[in-house]
């Protein structure tokens, strides 16, 4: 099974192991729930609309793993940068 | 030479912390060092009965700490090994009995008397873990190649960087390399990729280690097994000898060549 395994580069046990601890730490080690990710993004949306207009489904964001450090990461596609800083509210 | 103190510690219990922290100090005193192995699981004591020195207690760690006894008096030595100790732990008591500042002092009073002081720290998070790391200036992190010990393993590293601890080095214990190479069981390379600390050994799944403890003899003073090699690895590295970790290439690179061999009828059964 491990030759195979291996020959076909199937998910063997070992790698989803080591994949799913690497997702898992990730959460751990900065200790931020779902929830709060959630807010962090709603937060992120509100400030960065004042300047740009954004798209909102295309945000990524998450949390990645540099050794023993983890980096909030987000991908924001700049639908058009606002000439003027607008008030909140103006839209 | 300074006295070194070391705790070893895990986060998740029965990945061998008392059977590590067991033979690391008997080969230590069998190197000529005075050495003295703490038991700091007040409460679950064990280290005793690893040692095989659970009859000679008269005092314990907790008499010393609240003056009952002198330290000396509480040491249990080591007939079989000259320079060996125990420090036992109290067994009617519980973690609260002590706080970190009087491990701290406990601790510190066996400077200048001891070569090495290890202290075999209870599982968890809680008290009882951070008072057996109060003391230490090192750290010795054991895991075994599974998710829930990598992942306690992890947040014990965290801990100790938050405790201040520079000195953090890995053990993986019950390596099983025959289920790493058919991709069944994560390998040293794995744990080591996910937990990014110094690793100071490997230590293979041996049926000897099951044997020692039941005799209370530990392996490093009697056997040659491979555990029994690992140990005194490791315990040659912590004395600062250049050792190099060739095992993770013997255990892992030679994947293939095995795996071919297995697919031409030599199937590796249990060893």
């Amino acid at each position: 099974m491990g030759f195979l395994d291996r020959f076909f580069r199937r998910e063997t046990p070992r790698k989803s192991a080591k994949e799913r601890l690497q997702l898992v730490l990730i959460h751990d080690r900065a200790d931020i729930s779902p929830g709060t990710m959630e807010l962090i993004r709603k937060d992120l949306i509100k400030v960065i609309s004042n300047y740009m207009v954004i798209s909102e489904e295309g945000i990524e964001m998450d949390l990645e793993r540099d050794g023993r450090s983890v980096a909030l990461v987000a991908s924001i596609p700049v639908l058009e940068v606002k000439r003027k800083r607008s008030r909140e509210g103006d839209k | 030479m300074e006295t070194r103190i070391i705790v070893v510690t895990s986060g998740k219990g029965g990945v061998g912390k008392t059977t590590v922290t067991a033979n690391l100090s008997a080969r230590l005193a069998m190197e000529g060092f005075k050495v003295v192995a703490i038991d700091a699981d007040i409460g679950l004591r064990n280290l005793d009965v690893v040692m095989g020195l659970e009859n000679r207690i008269v005092f314990n760690m907790i008499d010393v700490i609240e003056g009952a006894c002198k330290l000396p008096q509480a040491l249990v030595r080591d007939k079989r090994v000259d320079n060996l100790y125990l420090l036992p732990a109290a067994q009617t008591r519980t973690k609260d009995a002590v706080t970190s500042d009087q491990m701290k002092e406990l601790c510190d009073s066996l400077r200048g008397e001891f070569d090495f002081v290890f202290v075999d720290s209870p599982a968890g998070i809680e008290s009882g873990f951070r008072n057996a790391a109060a003391g230490a200036d090192e750290a010795l992190v054991v895991a075994t190649p599974e998710v829930s010990s990598v992942r306690d393993a992890d947040r014990i590293i965290g801990l100790l960087e938050s405790f201040g601890k520079t000195s953090i080095n890995l053990i993986v214990n019950r390596v099983r390399p025959e289920m790493v190479r058919s991709g069944k069981m994560l390998g040293v390379s794995d744990v080591m990729e996910i937990l990014a600390i110094d690793l100071i050994g490997i230590v293979p799944e041996d049926d000897s280690v099951v044997v020692s403890t039941n005799k209370g003899e530990p392996l490093a003073m009697t056997n040659v097994s491979p555990a029994a090699k690992a140990f005194e690895k490791i315990a040659g590295r912590i004395m600062g000898k250049d050792i190099p970790l060739r095992d993770i290439d013997d255990l892992e690179e030679k994947g293939f060549l095995v795996n071919f061999r297995k697919l031409f009828g030599r199937r590796g059964g249990r060893s």
